[in-house]
């Protein structure tokens, strides 16, 4: 047998979260105050993780490098949360919410976990709006819901374009009702640099006040990372600007496996890049895809003149225009999912017909649904013979409603009102599925070490479908996660507190301080950023869209060499006893590069194409598929979880077959 | 374009600060206000100085991270903005730009542009939630149905992103603003009233504690406020209080 053991209860898909929850050992609330907990992180997952286990009684010390809970990178979710409520009575239940998500992850997910993520998803809701989250409401005072991402029915909850923030405030909210009461120790501006073990159970961390510089011991029966995604490995993406793997690539090299790191989610719908300068890119919710109409011109001449301002795209008529996804996927058009419309655009983009100065641009057109819907509204209003231009403004209206404050970044941000001419769009990195290796009771593959939210991999398997990574994140943290670990905690009654003065902890923070006086005094030549971006570029051009064997082989000797340099050259000003943005960055910089190489490792492994993930090796060659991505269930129905060995190339790979008993695993076709 | 920039520098809360000039060139238009200070970073960190520290982080105006007084105004010229989305087509070559720390008793500088907004995190503590247990035991999400109008009116209150432009901008350094929208939200809301009274309550008396100053309804924080909070939020507040203190 694999090293790995999920854990996955026995029984039937339906009651294994239920039976299982009645057989946990429960820690009673007398003990329950003995024992401290450590959470990293405190986004959705980790705020709510905090919230629930202070309030079962736990004593908890949460960090997170914010100055706030409330500024975590959920915050940024636009769109919206999926749960399986049925309240528009159209079909929806846990089982399809499951499918659909199996199905989304192109198969290569954990069955249990999926299907008990869909059973909690309408406890969150619940949740949620006891604490106040104001959710949007139809005119009858009910919740309303739209549709996303191609799944056929409504189920998506949303708090106007600001899902993520509400969300978080509600869950920051939870935990300040705890911190009042002093069963949560907020540590602010606090990152943690290091896992500490003793006995081989986790037992601490090592973290950095980032105010003053001190190197802090802080210790707890269990740790409890949630520290978000790790999409920055690529320098540009929609990830805030502090987003790190760092928490999770620690614990990976301190025995905690890494599970499938390839699996990237390149959105389709972001605002393209305008120069060298650019630093982070920003998504355009992919409700707009609802609406619009993506396409470039068909002739090259028209690119060019586009391109030096000779010709506007509203001059382009409609057989001048090429609608490459309503071409390729008549039956899904502009509503195929994410993997596929990304790819779509960077073939067309591939071949020069980008229509921005730097190449990498298609449109987004509101100008077919605006004359849509304005038609629709004069008959309603009753007004005959509507002029063109009355019809536009009624129209102009009805988007404005659905999607004015997206319009209005967009303008902000790129100076062109989009009523008036296409968006241009192009896509950008966006979530990783990939992270660190967890078991049915989201530990580690390090006894008391648990990861939950983005920072795991459990639960979106090698696609993310829309609205589910906020599900996933209030799951973990207010439903599962507080249940499961009083199975492992039941045994720590009777420890007492954990001292932070072992050789562990000393051993630990001397590693820590090491690290960061080299960083100091090494006084190179090129600053963090230059070594960021240049990983940026190689996992981009190599590891990015589409992958192949040369190119990955290529990215990693890339990336190794540029691991050496950085190690001899990088130069960090300031000092460590003080606040020092630059030291942060350092940091986190050197762990992305490692954190690449086994990324473009696992990518070369995986010789098949699945979701996020697409091999130019595998692609169907003929019949209506032929072009598009090849799934290999017989070869690679299983997840990479890589065991750390001194060298990210150097991992040892470890499989966890993937059964799939419910469901019946399909090749996802759009045409 | 070229210009010219007075900065604040200040190496820690117990160091005096003082405004220094620095030069950037080549600057892009399209570039926004964060990555024109990238770029003087990036310059200073190459010639060996040390480069001027600022929140950030979202860059894309939803976290309330950045702050700066930029030439007089919390968040720069632009209405309706955060510095993050501040583009530098609102400049032109050859301008001198004034970049200060948001500045507030109740939010004392860290270092450069750096302040320590931590006292509305206490007052959110104070008050600033609703008592439910995250049992998963509750209710069912449609039992109670809210007006549409209700719970648009909650949510925008909701979207306040706590990043103190209101504090900074108010001449008596008043967060009554931040508050007033986390009071209104849960007064809109019906989950909210239970603990209405004691909510209102707590929460201004942790303002003042903070140290943060009275209002006096000059609307400068309305104007400058990123999210379009409005003062009705303040109203709303002030009733709450008013009708607190009559209960008790
Ligand atoms: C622009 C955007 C839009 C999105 N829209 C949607 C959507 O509509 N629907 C949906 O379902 N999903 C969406 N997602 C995905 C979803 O928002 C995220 O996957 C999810 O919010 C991640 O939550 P988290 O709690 O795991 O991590 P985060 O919210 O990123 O929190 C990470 C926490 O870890 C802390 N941290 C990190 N490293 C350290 C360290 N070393 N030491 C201490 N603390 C640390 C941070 O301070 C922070 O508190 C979107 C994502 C983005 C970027
Ligand atoms: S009220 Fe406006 S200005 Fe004040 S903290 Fe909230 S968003 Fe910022
Ligand atoms: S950096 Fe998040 S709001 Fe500006």
């Amino acid at each position: 047998m694999s090293v790995l053991d999920s854990k996955v209860p026995k029984g039937p898909l339906k009651n294994k979260w239920t039976d299982y929850k009645n057989h946990i050992d429960l820690v009673n609330p007398a003990n329950k105050r003995n024992i401290d907990v450590i959470v990293v992180g405190t986004g959705l997952a980790g705020g709510s993780a905090c919230a629930t286990l202070a309030e079962l009684g736990y004593n908890v010390k949460a960090f997170a490098y914010q100055d706030s809970p409330r500024r975590a990178h959920s915050i940024a979710a636009q769109g919206g949360i999926n749960a399986a409520k049925n309240y528009q009575g159209d079909g929806d239940s846990t089982y399809r919410l499951f499918y659909d998500t199996v199905k989304g992850g192109d198969y290569r997910s954990r069955e249990a976990n999926v299907y008990r993520l869909a059973e909690v998803s309408a406890n969150i809701i619940d949740q949620c709006v006891a604490q106040g989250v104001p959710f949007a409401r139809d005119y009858g005072g009910l919740l309303d819901n739209r549709s996303f991402g191609g799944v056929l029915v409504s189920r998506t909850f949303y708090a106007k374009g600001q899902t993520g923030q509400q969300l978080l405030l509600g869950a920051y909210s939870a935990m300040n009702r705890q911190i009042a009461r002093g069963k949560i120790e907020m540590h602010n501006r606090h990152e943690m640099l290091d896992v500490v073990k003793v006995d081989g159970k986790a037992r601490g961390i090592i973290a950095r006040n980032l105010i003053t510089g001190e190197i802090e011991r802080h210790s707890a029966h269990a740790v409890v990372i949630a520290s978000g995604g790790y999409g920055n490995v690529f320098f540009l993406s929609t990830n805030a600007m502090g987003s790190n793997v760092s928490a999770g690539w620690k614990i990976h090299k301190k025995g905690a496996f890494f599970a499938n790191p390839c699996y990237t989610q390149i959105h389709p719908t972001c605002i393209p890049r305008s120069g060298d300068y650019q630093s982070k890119l920003t998504l355009m919710s992919e409700s707009l895809r609802n609406d619009g109409r993506i396409w470039v011109p068909k002739n090259m001449e028209d690119v060019m003149a586009i391109r030096e301002g000779r010709k506007k795209p509203t001059d382009l008529s409609e057989d001048e225009r090429d609608y490459y996804l309503e071409r390729r996927y008549p039956a899904f058009g502009n509503l195929v999912p994410r993997d596929v419309a990304s790819r779509a655009a960077k073939e067309r983009c591939d071949a020069g017909y980008g229509v921005n100065a730097t190449g990498e641009a298609v449109y987004l057109d509101f100008a077919s649904a605006i004359t849509r819907y304005g038609t629709e509204q004069a008959k309603i209003q009753n007004i005959k013979n509507a002029s063109e231009a009355k019809i536009y403004e009624l129209g102009q209206a009805i988007v404005e409603a659905k999607y004015g404050n997206l319009f209005q970044m967009y303008e902000k941000i790129v100076d062109e009102n989009p009523y008036e001419t296409p968006m241009m769009i192009y896509p950008a990195v966006h979530y990783t599925m990939g992270g660190v290796w967890v078991d049915y009771n989201l530990m580690t593959t390090v006894p008391g070490l648990y990861c939950i939210g983005e920072a795991n991999f459990s639960d979106h398997g090698a696609n993310r479908l829309g609205a589910s990574a906020l599900m996933q994140g209030l799951a973990d943290g207010y439903f599962v996660l507080p249940y499961t670990i009083g199975d492992y905690l039941s045994d720590d009654i009777r420890t007492g507190k954990i001292s932070t003065d072992s050789p562990e902890f000393i051993e630990a923070e001397k590693d820590v301080r090491e690290r960061l006086e080299f960083f100091v005094t090494n006084k190179g030549e090129h600053s963090v950023d230059y070594y960021h971006k240049k990983l940026g570029k190689i996992m981009w051009d190599k590891c990015g869209m589409s992958r192949n064997e040369k190119g990955l082989k290529e990215a990693m000797a890339e990336i190794k060499a540029l691991r050496e340099d950085f190690w001899k050259n990088v130069s960090v000003p300031g000092g460590i006893n003080e606040m020092n943005p630059e030291l942060e960055k350092a940091g986190r910089v050197a762990d992305f590069i490692e954190l690449g190489e086994l990324f473009a490792k696992d990518a070369l492994t995986r010789e098949e194409s699945c979701g996020g993930h697409f091999r130019e090796e595998s692609v169907e060659l003929d019949g209506e598929q032929k072009g598009e991505a090849k799934r290999n269930d017989k070869d690679f129905a299983f997840v990479s979880a890589w065991e750390y060995k001194g060298e990210p190339a150097d991992a040892v790979l470890h499989k966890e077959e993937l059964e799939f008993n419910d469901i019946e695993l399909k090749q996802r076709s759009y045409k | 374009m070229n210009l010219t920039l007075k900065i604040w520098r200040q190496k820690d809360s117990k160091t005096k600060g003082q405004m220094v000039d620095y030069k950037v060139t080549d600057i892009s238009e399209h570039m926004s206000f964060l990555e024109m200070m990238d770029v003087l970073n990036e310059q200073l960190i190459n010639t060996g100085e040390e480069p001027v520290a600022f929140d950030h982080d979202c860059r894309e105006g939803i976290c309330g991270m950045c702050s700066m007084y930029i030439n007089g105004e919390a968040h720069g010229p632009d209405r309706g903005v955060t510095t993050c989305q501040l583009h530098m087509r609102m400049f032109k070559d050859g301008d001198t730009i004034t970049i200060e720390p948001f500045r507030a008793k109740a939010f004392p500088v860290i270092k450069d542009l750096v302040v320590d907004r931590s006292s509305f995190d206490r007052i959110q503590h104070a008050g600033g939630y609703i008592s439910v247990n995250t049992s998963g035991n509750t209710q069912d999400a449609n039992a109670t149905p809210i007006s549409k109008h209700d719970a648009d009116e909650a949510m925008d209150a909701a979207t306040c992103i706590g990043c103190g432009a209101c504090v900074a901008t108010c001449k008596n350094s008043s967060a009554m603003l931040f508050v007033g929208a986390k009071v209104s939200q849960y007064a809109l809301l019906p989950q909210g009233q239970v603990e209405a009274t004691d909510r209102v309550k707590n929460m201004v008396a942790q303002m003042d504690l903070e140290g943060f100053g009275n209002c006096s309804n000059t609307g400068a924080c309305e104007i400058e406020c990123p999210k379009g909070i409005s003062l009705e939020n303040i109203a709303r507040m002030n009733r709450e209080l008013l009708k607190a203190t009559f209960k008790s």
